[in-house]
């Protein structure tokens, strides 16, 4: 008879995801409070304070002065910092424009972040949300500027492309992986690539390219297509569209498709324990295909909203690094569709705070990456954060039950 | 060497793990250190190797303080560790292993010098009686060889005190046997030894002195001469234990599983099952015994619908199920209980209600189209963690929160909870504790007397024989012998176990 550990220090190691990447990703069954909100939020926390001392002592007029007058030098530089956050925070929510570009900005980023989080929770690494992106937004691009049709119909023509094509991209690793086991960190970002070049081709090609242009921009999207935008009428400026409410239902539907459904309840299983998955009767092959379409679909989402939404056609590269951000939103929102769009909303409020403060401060948007990097390096590092915050460590298993003989 | 524990606790989060533990163990004798699982036994080896720290108390070794920080400071002070899953790198050769990290060089710049190391495996070989070739690739040898290997090494590491967690786990009963010489040739060279098991055989032919541990406690010493089973079952329970199963006759009906001929390969694509060929009648337990690795898995794995056959025949109460899918074969009131109950019959990052679905969740009740009814599913988990006595504090605890024996109940659960045909369960309580280990036998024979087929693999030959109405022994892929419990003896099934063809 074999004997396991009596009492392990962690949870015992299933095939699959590593539990380093479980920990990672917060991907599994059940919530839980400490790991999955306390920590992220001491992250940003720390990565702000991390942030701060990064902009308060990066001027170096002010370094210079420590020497010479320090007290005039601590004062110049808690006027930097405070001048900065400030600008940061009015940028991203102080009144109505900010708040409309903030919402504007994480609407893409909540359904890229979703694509990488169901990838998460299925025991899959999707980084080509970029190329899946790109994809999805060619596909909604072309319903967008081809067909005359009324709004009513044209809109959801062009969700359902750019669901289309970003599937197909998302689909193609998720069938190599689940054919010939090519790692999907692999094909995802050569697919990213290919994508890019692609659209960046694709863009001077007559059928696709603005008439009369010679750079590579696309057709306008026909204003039927277009994504309304909601508050225009108090300001013009205000161009906060349909997109945030799409990426809310839409988080909204893979919440209910996660953790309501038969289907959910398979990529989950698949993502937690393939072996499991297996032995229960579900067919692996089949949802890791059907995971990575999904997958796809969503960050096909987010390019279509890039397209139809903001910005009406497509210019090379026009997703940015929305889906390399993703990744970080979905870490920081544990893969969780609810924690994305929390996540979502900081990532597109610091990237509208950003804008602001490199506007009114000589602090560049530059930091903004960097306190979201750091905010990763810190949710990455959870022991890190429950050293310096004193959380109790309440991920070692305890076992709630002792044996049987009483 | 004298090596004296004094005062050891080990508190994990909520658990007491070990609890005041005094112990001492001197050179020249051994200390079998006897106990359920979850009682303590490799938390408390842990501490004594420096993988964990202990809470409280201290480690003497001839009588002053020592403090471990890792293994690498109990190795030099004189303690090995035999594990029971071999620390061994696969495609290095036997000497190779011995040496690894603390390789012989010559020369400048540290080159290895490995006609020093095989010197070295060799001179240690034929001191202890050891024999094994130094050049053999460690995949290519038995697991018997593969443990002397083990050995070889704690003692090149100069050990004077040898831990052993479980190490007759994986052996037949003849490999027990070389193993126990090998044991008493180390004895009477002077080291002292700590043996860790649950069989009681063993620590009663085995043991110069017996400490039992229960929920992290010393709760006595005991005498091997004096000593029986029964008493020592009772110290390591703490309460009487019936140690036989209590069951009527069988009454064998009508086929439900048909195998004929079946070949199944292996991952190596080696022919791990080889022309097999058995019935199981309903209302009978068929046990299959055999040492791991003949075989079986690869069997139960065709059977369930995991792996697929390359010849032969699967039929399930008369229809044809040979390489039918997982799902198929549940459908068809088939109950598995896998293996590798961590691998995967659960998912432990899943709640007990996800778990105790994981294989219906896919039908009504628990879901209608794509819809999962969590309401109906937590009904049923509630309803199985009453029926079968699941320790836990709800339907919504993470199943790795449980005690192994605790999990295992909740796939006994799962799986007999429904109407079932046929049982195929594979180690059924293996890892479990004894009274957890009673539940589950009671169950299983329930299961034959309600009318199904039961389909028992076990490399516990005990439980073989306890269970089965009868056995067949699995030797290289092959069904060598089918006997009835009541006519065959442990050592005949042994001599079988380990490839002797010949008929009795």
């Amino acid at each position: 008879m074999s004997d396991r550990p009596d009492l392990p220090e962690t949870p015992p190691e299933q095939p699959g995801m590593s539990s380093f990447f479980k920990d990672l990703t917060g991907a599994g069954s059940q919530i839980n409070w400490r790991a999955n909100v306390l920590v992220p939020a001491l992250a940003i926390l720390s990565a702000l304070i991390a942030g701060g001392i990064i902009i308060a002592f990066g001027d170096l007029d002010t370094l210079k002065l420590w020497g010479s007058d320090p007290g005039q030098a601590a004062s110049d530089t808690l006027n930097r910092l405070g001048d900065s956050y400030v600008a940061l925070f009015e940028g991203a929510v102080g009144g109505l424009g900010p708040i409309s570009e903030t919402l504007t900005r994480a609407a893409p980023l909540i359904l890229a972040g979703l694509a990488v989080a169901i990838g998460f929770q299925a025991g899959l690494f999707n980084i080509g949300a970029n190329g899946q992106m790109l994809i999805g937004g060619m596909f909604a691009l072309v319903v967008g500027f081809q067909f005359d049709l009324p709004t009513v119909i044209h809109i959801p023509l062009a969700i359902i492309a750019a669901l289309i094509g970003g599937a197909i991209w998302g689909g193609i690793p998720g069938f190599l992986r689940a054919k010939t086991g090519a790692h999907e960190v692999i094909t995802t970002i050569m697919l990213n690539f290919i994508a890019l070049r692609l659209v960046d081709y694709l863009l001077t090609v007559e059928f696709f390219q603005l008439e009369g242009r010679n750079d590579p921009v696309s057709k306008s999207v026909l204003d039927s297509a277009r994504y309304p935008k909601l508050i225009d009428f108090i300001n013009a400026r205000y161009r906060v569209h349909l997109g945030i409410i799409i990426a809310i239902l839409a988080a909204w539907f893979i919440w209910w498709l996660l953790y309501r459904s038969t289907i959910g309840f398979e990529f989950r299983a698949v993502g937690a324990n393939p072996d499991g998955a297996r032995y229960a009767g579900m067919n692996v092959v089949w949802l890791i295909v059907a995971v990575m379409a999904v997958a796809g679909a969503m960050a096909g989402l987010a390019g279509g909203d890039q397209v139809v939404g903001t910005l009406g056609r497509a210019t090379p590269g026009f997703v940015g690094v929305i889906g390399f951000d993703a990744i970080a939103l979905a870490l920081l929102g544990r893969s969780h569709p609810f924690g994305v769009v929390a996540a979502g909303l900081l990532f597109g409020g610091l990237a509208a705070g950003g804008q602001n403060m490199q506007a009114s401060t000589d602090v560049g948007i530059d930091i903004v990456q960097v306190i979201q990097a750091l905010i990763i390096v810190f949710i990455a590092a959870p022991a890190l954060i429950k050293a310096i915050y004193r959380v109790k460590a309440d991920t070692e298993a305890a076992q709630v039950s002792q044996g049987w003989a009483t | 060497m004298e090596l004296e524990l004094r005062g050891i606790t080990k508190r994990f989060p909520g658990v007491l793990a070990n609890d005041n533990v005094n112990l001492t163990i001197r050179s020249g004798e051994i200390l079998c250190l006897l106990g359920e699982n979850g009682a303590g036994k490799s938390t408390l080896m842990n501490i004594m190797y420096g993988l964990y720290s202990a809470s409280e108390g201290e480690i003497l070794v001839n009588g002053e303080v020592v403090h471990f920080d890792g293994p690498g400071d109990a190795i030099a002070a004189g303690i090995g560790m035999v594990h029971q899953h071999f620390m061994l790198v696969p495609v290095f050769t036997v000497a190779e292993n011995v040496v690894l990290g603390v390789e012989p060089t010559k020369g400048p710049g540290g080159i290895l010098d490995i006609s020093e190391a095989r010197r070295d495996v060799t001179e240690i070989s034929s001191q202890y009686n050891l024999e094994v070739d130094p050049d053999a690739i460690i995949e290519d040898l038995p697991v018997g060889l593969q443990q002397r290997v083990e050995i070889i090494k704690v003692l090149f590491r100069d050990a004077e005190i040898l831990v052993f967690d479980e190490p007759t786990a994986v052996l037949t009963p003849q490999e027990v046997e070389e193993f126990f010489s090998i044991i008493r040739n180390l004895k009477a060279d002077g080291k002292g030894i700590i043996f860790i098991t649950h069989k009681l055989k063993e620590v009663l032919e085995i043991a110069d002195r017996i400490a039992v541990l229960r929920r992290g406690a010393v709760v006595g010493e005991a005498d091997p001469s004096t000593a029986t089973e029964k008493t020592l079952a009772e110290m390591m329970v703490g309460r009487p234990v019936v140690l036989t199963v209590d069951k009527g006759p069988a009454q064998p009906g009508e086929v439900v599983l048909e195998v004929r001929d079946l070949d199944v390969l292996n991952v190596h694509d080696h022919l791990a099952v080889n022309q097999v060929s058995f019935d199981v009648r309903k209302g009978e337990i068929v046990g299959i015994a055999g040492v791991q690795g003949n075989g079986q898995t690869e069997l139960v794995e065709a059977l369930t619908g995991l792996r697929e056959s390359v010849g032969g025949t699967v039929r399930i109460s008369g229809q044809d199920f040979t390489n039918a899918s997982p799902r198929q074969i549940h459908k068809a009131s088939v109950a598995h209980v896998p293996e590798d109950r961590q691998r995967s019959g659960l998912v432990l990052k899943f709640t007990l209600t996800e778990n105790f679905v994981l294989d219906s969740y896919y039908d009504e009740p628990f879901s209608h189209g794509i819809k999962m009814n969590w309401n109906r599913s937590r009904q049923e988990a509630e309803r199985l963690i009453e029926e079968f006595d699941v320790r836990t504090p709800s339907s919504e605890v993470m199943a790795s929160n449980l005690s192994g024996g605790n999990q295992q109940k909740v796939i006994v659960a799962r799986e007999f909870g429904r109407d079932v045909e046929l049982v195929i369960a594979s180690q059924p309580t293996r890892g479990v504790d004894v009274g957890s280990i009673e539940f589950i036998h009671d169950r299983i024979v329930e299961e034959r007397d309600n009318g199904s087929a039961v389909l028992i693999v076990s490399s516990e030959l005990d439980e073989v024989m306890a269970l089965s109405d009868r056995i067949l022994v699995m030797f290289a892929g092959r069904i060598v012998a089918e006997k009835r419990p009541e006519e065959t003896t442990n050592a005949e099934l042994g001599l079988y176990m380990a490839g002797s063809t010949s008929e009795a």
